[in-house]
């Protein structure tokens, strides 16, 4: 080697070099410049905001119906029997039930998209350290999907109750536990979505790494039904959907955790997720 | 700079490379040559941190790659498959990149002007031909300027005009002092690009040699005379360990003496010599020589079943 091929080799200012706000940026880069991302956002936004104000609509139709009926000897029943258990605040909400599936596939996408093209070697190979990766996009979807999320709660709120607001059903912002549920809204989807990501992670196939997570949040509640009744009253509080659903409830029933220790369950899956799909990513060839 | 010591990659009971040990060194195009399934890919990938070595180790400009902390600006890597999301377009690819290692926006466009592809830098990549590919490819692997480039068959699925840019643009690479190494199962192409070259089959290091030399340790002495007193000549030659074959009245073609012996021979005997050609094996044949026992795939042409 001659001192002229030590010069000539490149000519590096020294102002480069990987950290994780450059990896942050290469990941909010790469989640807006595909079609996908604002697909399934939208997707997300409709499902969240329209099934919202419908399923409130329909709701107030009903209870107008049935405010005027009477029990089976003729006595009118009174409203708060009927109105026992019903929760304003989840019927407006309900929509995030649907709007998970497009957040959560999306959050799938993120990374198998990746190993799906063979990008991910591009993205390992710029950044060999790797775990890097996995933190960026975390905070660049996590963030996003938390952002996005908590406006379509608060909208599909909003338009809800004002929805069932023509039948008096509708609360405010300021009753107890709204504010919480719409913002639990919000954090509902980003853990789904993070559920996802660390699924993708984990499996790294699409298909395989979709049916996990939708195995995780809408099968298992089923296969609990295996075991006794007594078990069950135990362990349902503890299956995602039901720990997660606690976010955003207002009205809890005995069986059921506390909104914030069902958000910590819930949010505890994602991160199991996470920390086997950051094992894997490290240890595996790529 | 490229050094790899013993390295080796285990398949579960398939050793795909084994115990590979070379050093690809600066100012020169360095050739990875092997036929298909011989350990190229895998030992690039070992060399860029994406597979494991089961055993030994590589270094790239004295490192590992995985401890550079600017690694694009070090090494640029072009991988046989394409690592490029279908959904997005070159320019945006090129951005994500580059953003990774702090490389900015200006050198993205001075990259997709070097590789030509100006104007469908804003298209979406799966509408892209192979050739197109493996240029964004290229763009991608210069993006960090680096010193040490590793190429993995980027001639493949160009057509002739990108054919020779890439040939032309290896060569400047590596006059410029960089390292250069690229794989190809083609010796044909290699010949025309690089000057040394590192040969393996079957996850072996079969050869690490110039091109040159590699040329003249394949060929075997074999030289052609011609001359009208063929018959007597060959009466002359006759000995153990040569043979001769008479391929015309007045053409011999020698094995096992040097053009000089056969020369010196003529001469003390008065015969006058038409023509006196070393044969010298064509790099493909050198090739084929050296790496007959490794090809995995053994192929037998036009054989009865």
């Amino acid at each position: 080697m001659t001192t002229m091929t030590v010069a000539a080799a490149g000519r590096h200012s020294g102002r480069e070099g990987v950290s994780l706000p450059r990896v942050i940026n290469s990941e909010w880069i790469k989640f807006r410049s595909l079609r996908s991302s604002w697909i399934a956002f939208a997707a997300a936004l409709v499902a969240a905001i329209g099934l919202g104000i419908l399923f409130s609509a329909v709701r107030a139709h009903n209870f107008g119906n049935i405010q005027h009926a009477t029990g089976p000897n003729g006595q009118s029943i009174p409203a708060s029997v009927i109105r026992q258990g019903f929760d304003p605040t989840l019927v407006s909400l309900r929509g995030l039930f649907l709007a998970q599936l497009a957040v959560g596939v999306l959050g799938v996408l993120m990374i198998t998209g990746e190993y799906g093209t063979g990008m991910i070697r591009a993205t390992l190979t710029s950044v060999p350290t790797r775990r890097p990766v996995l933190f960026a996009k975390c905070i660049v979807f996590g963030l996003f999907t938390f952002v996005i999320s908590t406006a379509a709660s608060l909208i599909a709120f909003l338009g809800g109750q004002a929805a069932l607001h023509s039948d008096d059903l509708g609360v405010s912002l300021s009753s107890p536990g709204a504010l919480r549920a719409v913002i639990g809204g919000g954090l509902f989807l980003m853990i789904v979505g993070l559920l996802g990501l660390g699924c993708g992670f984990a499996i790294r196939n699409t298909g395989g790494a979709i049916a996990t997570l939708f195995g995780l949040i809408l099968v298992l509640p089923l296969l609990a039904q295996a075991f006794p009744q007594s078990w069950q009253n135990h362990l349902d509080q503890y299956l995602p959907l039901s720990a997660g659903s606690q976010l955003i409830t207002t009205y809890h029933e005995s069986g059921d955790l506390h909104p914030l220790s069902g958000g910590l369950v819930f949010a505890a899956y994602a991160v199991v997720s996470l920390v086997i799909g950051a094992i894997v990513l490290a240890r595996r060839d790529a | 700079m490229i050094e790899a010591v013993g390295l080796s990659k285990r398949f579960g009971t398939t050793l795909a490379v084994d115990d590979l040990t070379f050093t690809v060194r600066p100012g020169v195009v360095t050739g990875f040559l092997g036929p298909n399934g011989s350990g190229k890919s895998t030992t690039m990938r070992m060399l860029l941190g994406l597979d494991a070595p089961t055993a030994g180790r590589a270094t790239v400009n004295g490192r590992p790659y995985v401890e550079h902390s600017a690694p694009m600006c070090e090494v640029g890597a072009l991988l046989e498959a394409r690592a490029i999301h279908t959904g997005r377009s070159a320019r945006n690819h090129l951005l994500a990149l580059a953003a990774t290692n702090g490389v900015g926006r200006r050198r993205v466009n001075e990259v997709i002007g070097m590789v030509g592809l100006d104007t469908v830098a804003s298209k979406r990549a799966g509408g892209f031909s192979l050739g197109m590919g493996q240029r964004l490819g290229i763009a991608t692997a210069l993006l960090g300027d680096p010193a040490t480039l590793i190429l993995d068959e980027p001639v493949n699925g160009l057509d002739p005009e990108g054919i020779l840019w890439i040939r032309n643009l290896l060569k400047s690479l590596a006059a410029e002092g960089r390292t250069v190494f690229v794989s190809s199962h083609l010796m044909s192409e290699m010949a025309v690009t690089a000057s040394h070259l590192v040969v393996i089959g079957q996850g072996r290091l079969i050869a690490d040699s110039s091109v040159a030399d590699l040329t003249a340790q394949a060929s075997r002495d074999v030289v052609l005379v011609r001359t009208e007193r063929a018959a007597e000549l060959r009466g002359l030659l006759s000995q153990d360990g040569v043979g001769i074959t008479a391929s015309d009245v007045d053409r011999l073609i020698i094995t096992g003496l040097s053009s000089t012996a056969v020369g010196q021979v003529a001469a003390d005997a008065g015969i006058a010599l038409i023509e006196l050609t070393p044969q010298q094996a064509s790099l493909e044949e050198a090739f084929m020589e050296i790496t007959k026992d490794a090809v995995e795939f053994n192929a037998v042409v036009g054989s009865d079943r």
